[in-house]
């Protein structure tokens, strides 16, 4: 699947990015090329991953797989086809954590595949007015298990506005996607943690204006 | 130059192949052409020869500059050879990615949503009355319907907040976005026996022509001798230098190339001179004075080296809608 899959985004879904959310890329020197790498993102809408996954040059598009809820895009069968197949997610079983289950078993089975996994540490999508939300800690503890796997933050602003939460139309928007220097594993889960939210914040401060109240 | 050419009814000769689908053009559009190609091949030098002749300065932007003006220039030069409907499509796309990149800029709330989704339905409306021909419809829909509808509409899904202000933001929008741009393709739609010089096309190409040199060359003086500042709250780099000489000379080109080009003559051609650079200058501080209350150097990237559609848009913007109604006033049967 995985050349029809490269073939669609490139095709279908980056075009479609492009007219409708514009899809401006800054700092897209710093995106991997090659995993196992892991792209800390900043979560709004559904067009996160649409923008996540157009921004990516066609040669490494291939290994980009999104960490998505299991409960909401394993949901029914074409959905979840849709989502294992096409947007080629790694899915976290959200309601189980503290189950004595490993949610994480799939990320870290991926990235030891040579994946470029996507985390979202919001773990939901917020308003795209919102400051960012609280972090969890599942991503440094990957970056802890993987530690030369480079963390690239990436800030995405507006797609919230294109299609935000609660909502089932878009609304063509533009939208902006920022990439920072890759973060390196220094033997600190909270460490980590603090750098990824600061470099977030970096990169917010960074984007065009957003008058959206 | 079209220059050269004598005016009246010159058409090519073409022979099979390419020269006969060009054979159809007039003479004076295809040396306008040639014009336009011989010009950014220059420019596509200078790209290429500038890091080997002077290395150690960046000249990414330049590159990205003239490359994407070869694309711009391949698209608007595809349309005028294939006519009207490829420029009403083309423009209909234009239009929308402009309209996005100004409600995107523009202070909205969630609430809007619906109403940014009446402002994109005004695109297919606006060129649907391109396509049906139906000039007195064409003035009136934006500026009078649209007008009332919009503000109509936010009253019945009860938004009030700050309407006034909102209802105007939306107004400006659809009028410069959509209305405005709307013009170049209507103007296409002027039937060959009212412009028997170099056809509707040739109309447009003046027009694109005049207004994309207007820019140029108002940029090239304000380089070379600018020195006294002329709007330093709205554009700290235009000059009173840049600006007249840009006006003087893209007024002496249009005295030069439009007779080739357009039945303008006389009194309507010298107006046409001395307004549209004006009208180019206005556009483009204007939206830099929409720009500078956003906050924002450019209205996105969506084309390489240049900035947002918006930002190579703003003087056409305002030099369309005065060139149609000029040219139409003075030299056009139909209207």
């Amino acid at each position: 699947m995985s050349f029809p899959r490269v073939l669609f985004l490139t095709l279908v879904a980056k075009p479609i990015a492009r007219i409708m959310t514009g899809a401006d890329v800054s700092g897209g020197e710093h995106l991997p090329e090659q995993g196992p790498a892991i792209v800390v993102a900043n979560h709004q809408s559904h067009v996160d991953t649409l923008l996540l996954l157009s921004m990516f040059p066609a040669r490494a598009l291939k290994d980009v797989r999104p960490a998505a809820a299991a409960d909401y895009f394993l949901k029914g069968r074409l959905m979840s086809w849709f989502s294992r197949n096409v947007i080629g997610i790694v899915p976290v079983e959200r309601k189980k954590i503290g189950r004595h289950f490993d949610v994480l078993a799939p990320a870290r089975e991926a990235l030891a595949e040579g994946a470029i996994v996507v985390v979202f540490p919001e773990g939901t999508r917020g308003e795209a007015s919102d400051d960012i939300g609280r972090l969890k800690g599942g991503v440094a503890r990957l970056a802890e298990d993987f530690p030369d796997a480079p963390v690239v933050p990436v800030w995405i602003a507006g797609a919230g506005r294109v299609l935000p939460k609660g909502s089932g139309v878009p609304v063509p928007l533009n939208c902006c996607v920022l990439v920072g220097p890759a973060l390196k594993w220094r033997g600190d889960r909270h460490g980590l943690m603090d750098e990824i939210r600061q470099a977030l914040e970096r990169l917010k401060a960074e984007a065009p204006p957003l008058r959206w109240n | 130059m079209p220059v050269m050419l004598g005016s009246g009814q010159a058409w090519s000769k073409g022979g099979g192949g390419v020269t006969d689908l060009l054979g159809r053009e007039p003479v004076a559009l295809l040396w306008g052409l040639a014009g336009v190609l011989a010009t950014l091949t220059l420019g596509a030098l200078a790209a290429l020869l500038l890091p080997r002749l002077k290395p150690g300065k960046d000249y990414r932007n330049l590159q990205q500059r003239v490359w994407s003006w070869w694309v711009m220039a391949t698209l608007l030069a595809g349309a005028l050879l294939t006519g009207w409907l490829a420029m009403t499509a083309l423009f209909a796309l234009v239009s929308f990615l402009a309209l996005k990149e100004f409600l995107s800029l523009a202070p909205m709330s969630r609430e809007d949503r619906p109403l940014i989704l009446v402002a994109y339905l005004t695109i297919p409306l606006n060129y649907a009355i391109v396509l049906t021909n139906w000039y007195g419809m064409y003035l009136v829909f934006v500026p009078v319907y649209v007008f009332a509808a919009v503000p109509f509409l936010m009253a019945c899904i009860g938004q009030t907040r700050g309407y006034l202000a909102r209802s105007s933001v939306f107004h400006f929008g659809v009028v410069t976005c959509v209305y405005a741009l709307g013009y170049i393709p209507l103007l296409m739609r002027v039937p060959q026996a009212d412009a028997p010089q170099a056809g509707p096309a040739g109309l447009v190409f003046m027009l694109l022509f005049a207004t994309e040199a207007n820019d140029v060359l108002q940029y090239v003086c304000g380089k070379l001798l600018g020195r006294r500042k002329i709007m330093p709250k709205v554009s700290p780099n235009k000059t009173w230098e840049g600006f007249l000489g840009g006006w003087i000379l893209t007024a002496g080109l249009i005295v030069l190339a439009a007779p080739h080009l357009t039945p303008l003559r006389g009194a309507g051609l010298w107006m046409v001179a001395i307004l549209l650079p004006l009208a180019g200058f206005a556009g483009d501080v204007t939206m830099s004075a929409v720009k500078r209350d956003i906050g924002v150097k450019d209205t996105s990237q969506f084309i390489p080296g240049h900035g947002g559609v918006l930002d190579r848009l703003d003087s056409l913007i305002f030099t369309a809608p005065l060139y149609f109604h000029l040219v139409a006033y003075f030299a056009l049967e139909t209207y």
